[in-house]
């Protein structure tokens, strides 16, 4: 059974006369690193936020077909109870923080699952490490700087451990390497079975570690698949994909050198070029 | 050329204690293009803040147009200083997107003509002409960035700074703001531009400014900054994609060549496939 199941799903947000999401079906298993990507106001968020029944529980609306998780439909689940297997990050942390410190912050969703002290004490100590926020762990959230905040929040998911893993443009307001930093960490979380959903324009980094990528446009999937596959083709280009620049590189030379098989990562790419200039391998 | 921005000695600590600029001195000539970079925290937002008079200096000097921030008020300065913010929502207060845009244009007194025709060009410019009648707290996260944009270019200031524009954009707009800031600056605007997105900045800005822990660490061409390990590491930096390639790769003609973007690198690549590249 998959973990999250979405059927011929369509929606339409209040008052509006355009789906927002059109016939949409999915499946996300258990261990799947899933990689949404599409242009600005495809539908991401909107997708994302049917995966713990904030749509249609809290945003109301018209909505057709389907959302399983662990086989319970979300119409019929409250947003409460879906939140424990799937904890979600939205975009923008700053309409996410709740309290008045950062411990506190990520202390809320623990005790609200009722863990002992010690538990809370541990895995705060562990993610203020993980996202490297130690110094801000007596800090007021709302006095940090965007991107501090955005770790703040994405830790405190985190620390709940919850099955699945959703994270709406995560790393948005990170810099380079945090971002780099994060999503290694979160490439870690799926090795060790979480199952992760992540929503980013920034390929380059993430490709490498999704096993599955959906193309969303105009509230439709226009193609999923592997990144490796996908990515290099029209349909990902012709949507305003930002694909990694080496892939955009390596299909402007094609006519000019045969390339056996796109790169996903910086080292593939790097042996490509290797190949299409005659470096060997070890020279 | 004169000054469009001078800071003497910028210190700024906030209320809660925070130290958040340490000593900042920067110059920015009119019509110039410059892109901000470095680590969360940094004190970047901080820094612009001080542009429009928003924040006022703990200590040291902020001048705009040559005139002391702390001698007018943020409404003098508004009109000649545009900010577009890192987050969009904190600055939109109508019930409709056209509204949000038309507000400063009103404001300021311009004709009723004139606010319908700017306003019907920004909101067609940044694809949003569509959702004019809808609130602005109903778009998606990327057309809030952009209707922000948009809200400031129509009343087209002198000098107009970013906060991360390009956050959750795709390519086409991406593409789009790019030729925008082009555009402004051969009108000659001066565009200072705060962000993340590294390849963005190489493709289009030639100064490049480089913050950490409330300093100055690097003001140069990005081409020299870029290819200095020892500031990346200082500045959370990771190299841009096509650098990045350059690197794994090893190849000496294009370590010693520096290509910054996919069209430089095709030029190299193409010197070494015709053979006049060296292979060393
Ligand atoms: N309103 C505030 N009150 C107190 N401290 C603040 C406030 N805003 C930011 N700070 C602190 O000031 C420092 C600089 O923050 P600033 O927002 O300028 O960083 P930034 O470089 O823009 O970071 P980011 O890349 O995350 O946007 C940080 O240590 C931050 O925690
Ligand atoms: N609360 C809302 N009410 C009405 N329309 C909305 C709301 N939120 C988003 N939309 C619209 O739905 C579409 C998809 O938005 P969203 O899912 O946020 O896009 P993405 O995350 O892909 O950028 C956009 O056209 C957006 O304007
Ligand atoms: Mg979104
Ligand atoms: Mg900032």
């Amino acid at each position: 059974m998959p973990i999250i199941e979405v059927d011929n799903l369509t929606y339409y947000y209040p008052g509006s006369s355009k789906p927002a999401l059109a016939n949409i079906s999915l499946n996300v298993e258990k261990g799947d690193f899933l990689l949404i990507t599409g242009p600005s106001g495809s539908g991401k968020s909107t997708l994302v936020r049917t995966f713990n029944g904030l749509i249609p529980h809290l945003f109301g609306g018209r909505f057709e077909g389907k959302v399983l998780v662990k086989g319970k439909d979300t119409r019929y689940c409250s947003v409460a109870e879906l939140s424990k297997t799937v904890g979600i990050v939205f975009q923008d942390p700053e309409n996410q923080i709740l309290t008045l410190s950062v411990e506190r912050e990520i202390a809320f969703g623990l005790e609200n699952l009722g863990l002992p002290r010690k538990v809370i004490r541990e895995r705060m100590e562990k993610v203020l490490k993980d996202l490297n926020i130690v110094h801000l762990r007596e800090r007021i959230p709302i006095e940090l700087s965007v991107g501090e905040q955005q770790k703040v929040i994405v830790a405190s998911i985190i620390a709940m451990m919850p099955e699945v893993l959703v994270f709406d443009e995560p790393t948005a307001h990170m810099d380079p390497l945090s971002a780099l930093k994060f999503l290694e960490l979160v490439h870690e979380l799926n090795k060790r079975g979480y199952t992760v959903v992540v929503v980013e324009h920034r390929l380059d980094l993430v490709a490498k570690y999704a096993n599955k990528i959906i193309i969303l446009n105009n509230g439709r999937i226009v193609v999923k698949g592997e990144p490796r596959n996908i990515l290099p083709s029209d349909i990902a280009e012709e949507c305003g994909v930002d694909v990694p620049r080496y892939i955009r590189f390596f299909k402007r030379i094609s006519n000019l050198a045969k390339i056996s098989r796109y790169p996903i990562s910086d080292e593939e790419a790097a042996e490509t070029l290797k190949e299409v200039l005659g470096y060997g391998r070890s020279y | 050329m004169g000054e469009a921005i001078e800071v003497r000695n910028l210190w700024y600590i906030y209320p809660n204690g925070v130290v958040a600029l340490k000593g900042i001195n920067l110059e920015i000539r009119l019509g110039e293009k410059v892109a901000i970079v470095g680590p969360n925290g940094a004190g970047k937002s901080t820094l612009i803040k001080h542009f429009n008079g928003l924040l006022k200096p703990t200590k040291g000097v902020v001048r705009v147009f040559g005139v002391d921030t702390r001698k007018t008020t943020v409404a003098t300065l508004a009109r000649r200083i545009g900010i577009v913010f890192q987050n969009p929502y904190h600055q939109f207060f109508s019930e409709k997107v056209w509204d949000e845009v038309a507000f400063a244009l009103k404001n300021f007194g311009f004709p009723e003509e004139t606010i319908r025709h700017r306003v019907t060009k920004v909101l067609r410019l940044f694809d949003l002409y569509d959702y004019a009648d809808r609130s602005p707290f109903t778009l998606s996260s990327g057309e809030m960035r952009r209707l922000a944009m948009a809200s400031i270019l129509a009343y087209d200031p002198d000098i107009i700074v970013f906060d991360e524009p390009t956050v959750g954009q795709d390519r086409f707009h991406k593409e789009k703001i790019r030729e925008y800031i082009k555009l402004l600056s051969s009108q000659g605007k001066t565009i200072i531009l705060v962000t993340h997105d590294i390849d963005f900045v190489v493709e289009e800005f030639d100064r490049l400014i480089v913050m950490s822990e409330g300093r100055i660490i690097a003001d140069g061409a990005p081409r020299e900054i870029l290819y200095n390990e020892e500031i990346l590491t200082k500045a959370s930096l990771i190299l841009p994609q096509i650098p990045r390639l350059v690197k794994y790769s090893e190849i000496p003609f294009l370590l010693k060549h520096k290509p910054l973007t996919e069209d430089e690198l095709l030029i190299a690549v193409l010197g070494i496939l015709r053979g006049d590249g060296g292979r060393c």
